[in-house]
């Protein structure tokens, strides 16, 4: 076996310029000349602006320019755009009202962008910023998701009468009528999906600097997919053309989603640096982050289970209201509807399924993926009624699941809503999980708890989610404007180091070390000599960038084909070289040899070979660099079993998450040190959300929570150690065998815990987040229940 | 943050006299609140007072049976502080859980009772301990130091140099963190001393105080059985996100019985 193969727990190579402080950070660039941007933003969830007075703010010391939306406007860029098409029930796209990166005669939300000043420092454009006058008229506004599309509401966009973006009906309404007519059973829940602040650690940021001589600008940006950014602002917002455009996502502090999107402050610096031929750095702080980085999840929705007499499922059926925003950022419309209602199944046979989507503009931050993006809201909803249907129908919330569960050998299995599971194996996972937590000693656990006048209690979820973004095939008809394959280059030098390009975005998973190993795995190379590259549209290919657990799924095979085609090539070379037929030539190792002799030689013999051609074999390029790219025939679907356990403080409602347990089937692990990292993340990510995560408007659309001080985030007292464990099984439609990990923790976890408190408590619901008081106040109603 | 001046003293006379000569000056202790709310423009002061180089307000001694912690002390010291530990293990405990640990190695104490955030620990421990505030220019009783939300009895140019406390026979905080920002959503700090007890409680209402109705119910004693009965006025109580005004005048009350509880 390969040293640092796959399967291997590499330490990150990329951890040493990280812990050395040596990390290249956007707002780490500095360019001579360079100026500083900050942006004026709307006080204001929705107001007219009646004008702009920017004369004090020109005259203030230091101040180069002062920009605004007319002279946007006048200069034809912008505006930003939603890259994926939803029909609504009336056969229209979903109203799209225009998104100007920077204001034109009215703000939606608090954080939206007014103008941008520049100075000299970043201290003079605070100041100035604070003197540009700008009047508004206020007006009402919409802030609850709940109601904002009903009758009365103030209207946001022209374009979206009752503020509505689409009415989304998908699936068999009749069948699914019918069913819940003649069930045995039906089982309903109301529930919330509370909206979040994705909060990566580093804020984002840009820097934009214009070759004057080449006509060029070079965009430093804070992003997940340099060349989706280069992408829309050339194609859509007209900022540069393509070749004309570079775009650099140097090391990136996280992203959960955040910096996916094409944002204003990115186009406009792109803009400005052009406009006043000077370097313009803005590096966001943190209230910016809370106020203008796209939010995640608020749903608010009714879901219902139609039931036999044995606790099978009939059919579901799920109505929501999903809060878009203000305005449509870039991948929002796909959320609430695609990456949503087609996890609607879960890890069920449920065979009929009927959702009603309404996706609804309000006066806040606009809404797009968060970690899970759409999937977490789908398993939250389902996890949740199951429990509930367990209640109803007196089963264990183990055997329902058991009951429902797809068997084994229905795989492949096309499920009712579009989605068709290529591989997994339910029930392993949930037994392994229940044995991994002690299921069956949980009874003596809560007693034991009881007497120490804690309230114990034990919640599963059983999810599974759609990663490996995406078959272009199958977005396209859906209405995304992109394809979702990847690309990579694998390149030889002539002294037998290797770099990869890849088109995938690192910002926090690890590539360099797992796409590295992937790379010793296959070509045996010594992983030390393997550089992995990306994040720079001047230096990679072209690529799709990361988000949706789709780098080694779909990018990692990329790079296994590139490399499938340079040992494709080196077997030519080393026949050639150990005058052999080239069908004699075995690959194994890193070396290449006849079949049955002695005679062999190491790749970077042959990549020496192929830079240094004297004597080579005729009809082949010399060179040895191949590139690749792959397109998905089908999503992978990592599912699993999680398992959490609590114990309920009933006279203070504290919650303590005292066990976890998870079992996934994340296919073939790379490097199982970086997986687990990620289901740690991705737990304390979701047990954030369920207990502690709560983004909070005031009526007047100003956002309560838009400091530390009031978002509460999950800290490490806030968790347990967590028992990890896997249950794999092999996706045939991945031809690595790799299902995608990034994801998973935040959607399997929200309804482990909020399953936990509910039967804890033994109440039918608690909305997210089950903060101290609202479990109180469960807690108190139980009692009175009870009592 | 706007622009200041910065100005480091060696000795409470200076500072007072650097206040007097300032425009708008405001002093400086361990920065934790001073310079948040500068950064976020919130404060403009035109100087800035290090009260960071003043040798005598450091000293933690213990007295005549009063504990003295001079106003710079930091967080950490008075946790860390073997002294302290001794005569009042409960302030030591206190404050080693301000904050995090950034907080707690600039954060004083003198600093935390003159900002008086409602929400602060030091008041409640103050307060029940019937502590004696030092001041460049007179002794204020804990009850009268603290006058409303961020509000104390400190003049402009006054200075807190250090805080006496009484030795009690037991004292007890105990604190329900805010799962934000972990300041306190409620604070009750307990003590016995000299035979009386005392309750001081932060968070609940916007100004640090003494739990009269709570200290009722005891009887002088250390005996939560009455605490469950008390009637608090819920309208006095804060209400925010995190915790209504019902939620909290229970959490007072919780908080109260467990640092009896803990006294014992
Ligand atoms: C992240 C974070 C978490 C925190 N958590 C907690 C917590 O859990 N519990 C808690 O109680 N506090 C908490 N704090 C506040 C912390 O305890 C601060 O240290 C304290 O409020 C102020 O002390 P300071 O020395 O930093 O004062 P500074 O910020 O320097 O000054 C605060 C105010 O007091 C004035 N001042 C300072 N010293 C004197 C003096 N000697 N005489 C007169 N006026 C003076 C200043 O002029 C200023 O107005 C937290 C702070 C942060 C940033």
């Amino acid at each position: 076996m390969i040293e640092n193969g796959i399967g291997a727990s590499v330490r990150r190579k990329e951890d040493q310029r990280f812990l050395i402080g040596k990390g290249n950070y956007t707002d780490d660039i500095n360019v001579a000349g360079q100026t500083h941007a900050v942006f004026v933003r709307s006080p204001h969830a929705h107001a007219e602006i009646k004008g702009i007075d920017c004369s004090d703010a020109l005259a203030a010391p230091g101040v180069v320019a002062v920009l605004t939306g007319d002279d946007l406007a006048a200069d034809g860029i912008g505006p930003l755009i939603c890259g994926v098409t939803v029909t609504s029930d009336d056969g229209e796209p979903h109203r799209a009202p225009a998104h100007p990166a920077l204001a034109q005669g009215k703000v939606n939300y608090v954080g939206d962008h007014v103008a941008i000043v520049i100075a000299e420092t970043r201290a003079q454009a605070r100041d100035a910023a604070e003197l540009v006058d700008v009047d508004y008229s206020v007006l009402p506004a919409v802030i609850d998701t709940g109601s904002a599309a009903d009758s009365g509401q103030p209207q946001i966009h022209e374009v979206a009468p009752d503020n509505v973006c689409y009415n989304w009906p998908f699936g068999d309404k009749e069948g699914v009528e019918a069913a819940f007519a003649g069930a045995h059973k039906v089982s309903k829940l109301d529930l919330v999906n509370n909206r979040m602040v994705t909060n990566p650690m580093e804020p984002r940021a840009a820097l934009g600097e214009y070759n004057q001589g080449m006509d060029e600008i070079t965009l430093h940006l804070t992003t997940q997919n340099p060349h989706v950014h280069r992408l829309v602002l050339s194609a859509f917002n007209q900022l540069a053309p393509e070749h004309k455009l570079r775009v650099v996502g140097p090391d990136v502090g996280g992203g959960f989603g955040a910096k996916i999107f094409v944002y204003a402050e990115e186009l406009v610096v792109g803009w400005a640096c052009r406009k006043i031929k000077r370097p313009v750095k803005w590096n966001g702080d943190r209230t910016e982050a809370f106020l203008a980085d796209a939010h995640g999840r608020d749903h608010v929705s009714t879901a219902e289970m139609a039931m036999d007499e044995n606790g099978k499922f009939l059919a579901m059926r799920v109505q929501t209201q999903a809060n878009l925003g203000a305005y449509l950022s870039t991948f929002s419309t796909m959320v609430p509807s695609y990456l949503y209602a087609f996890l609607l199944a879960g890890q069920y046979s449920t065979p009929l399924i009927y959702s009603e989507v309404k996706a609804v503009f309000t006066n806040t931050a606009p809404v797009d993926a968060c970690r899970g993006a759409g999937r977490p809201e789908a398993t939250y909803l389902v996890e949740r009624l199951v429990d509930i249907c367990a209640a109803d129908m007196g089963l264990d919330p183990a055997e329902i699941r058991r009951r429902n569960f797809i068997p084994v050998d229905a795989f492949p299995y096309q499920t009712p809503v579009v989605q068709c599971y290529d591989s997994g194996d339910y029930p392993a996972a949930l037994d392994k999980a229940m044995e991994l937590a002690d299921y069956s000693g949980f009874s003596a656990r809560a007693e034991e708890a009881k007497s120490r006048g804690k309230l114990r209690g034990i919640g599963l979820s059983s999810y599974v989610e759609a990663c490996g973004i995406a078959p272009s095939a199958a977005v396209g008809q859906l209405g995304a404007g992109v394809g979702l394959w990847e690309s990579a280059q694998v390149r030889f030098n002539p002294t037998g180091n290797v770099q990869v390009f890849t088109g995938t975005h690192s910002h926090g998973q690890g590539h360099e070390t797992t796409f590295a190993q992937l790379v010793c795995d296959q070509l045996g190379v010594p992983i030390e000599n393997i550089e992995v590259i990306h994040g720079d549209t001047a230096r990679t290919q072209f690529g799709m960038g990361t988000y949706g657990s789709r780098s080694l799924a779909v990018g990692g095979v990329a790079i296994a084909r590139a490399c499938d085609k340079l040992i494709a090539k080196g077997k030519k070379i080393a026949a050639h070289a150990l005058e052999a037929a080239e069908g004699d030539i075995e690959f194994v190792d890193g070396n290449f040899s006849v079949a049955g002799t002695d005679k062999a030689m190491n790749i970077a013999e042959v990549a020496f070979t192929a830079y240094v051609p004297h004597s080579y074999p005729e009809g082949v390029e010399p060179g040895f660099d191949e590139n690749a790219f792959f397109d998905p025939t089908n999503f992978s679907f990592p599912a699993g079993t999680h398992i959490c356990e609590v114990e309920v403080d009933p006279d203070t409602g504290v919650v303590e998450v005292v066990k976890y347990s998870a079992v996934d089937d994340f296919g073939r692990l790379i490097n199982p040190m970086i997986v687990e990292g990620q289901v740690h993340g991705g737990i304390a990510h979701g047990v954030g959300q369920a207990l502690l995560e709560g983004c909070s408007y005031d009526s007047e659309g100003q956002l309560v929570t838009a400091s530390y001080m009031d978002y509460a985030m999950p800290r490490a007292d806030n968790l347990p150690s967590f028992d990890i464990d896997y249950a794999p099984t092999n996706p045939p439609d991945n031809p690595l065998g790799v299902k995608g990990c990034g994801e998973a923790g935040a959607i399997g976890a929200p309804p482990a815990v909020i399953n936990a408190i509910s039967n804890a408590l033994g109440v039918r619901h608690i909305d997210m987040p089950a903060t101290p008081e609202a479990v109180w106040r469960a807690a108190q109603q139980a009692a009175a229940v009870s009592a | 943050m706007y622009e200041f001046n910065y100005r480091k003293v060696d000795s409470v006379a200076a500072a007072v006299e650097a206040m007097q000569q300032a425009e708008d000056g405001k002093f400086v202790a361990g920065g934790q609140t001073m310079l948040p709310t500068m950064k976020h423009r919130l404060a403009s002061p035109s100087d800035l007072i290090d009260l960071g180089g003043v040798a005598e307000l450091t000293v933690v001694n213990v007295e005549d049976g009063n504990l003295t912690v001079g106003a710079m002390t930091t967080h950490a010291a008075v946790a860390a502080s073997a002294e302290v530990q001794r005569a009042i293990p409960a302030l030591a405990r206190l404050a080693g859980n301000i904050g995090d640990p950034a907080v707690r190695n600039r954060g004083t104490i003198g600093g935390s009772i003159a900002n008086h955030d409602p929400a602060a620990d030091y008041p409640a421990a103050v307060i029940a301990l019937g502590a004696t505030v030092q001041t460049s220019k007179r002794a204020i009783p804990a009850e009268e130091f603290f006058t409303g939300m961020f509000e104390t009895a400190l003049e402009e140019d006054e200075i807190v140099t250090s805080v006496s406390f009484p030795l009690p026979e037991a004292a007890a905080y105990m604190k329900f963190e805010n799962p934000a920002s972990r300041y306190a959503i409620v604070g009750v700090f307990v003590a016995k001393t000299g035979g009386e007890v005392r309750v001081g409680v932060t968070g609940a209402t916007a100004c640090a105080h003494r739990g009269l109705l709570l200290e009722e119910a005891m009887g002088g004693e250390l005996d939560a059985s009455g605490i469950d009965s008390v009637e608090l006025p819920v309208e006095q109580m804060n209400s925010d996100i995190h915790a209504s005004a019902e939620y909290r005048a229970h959490l007072v009350k919780v908080m109260t019985k467990r640092a009896v509880e803990a006294c014992r």
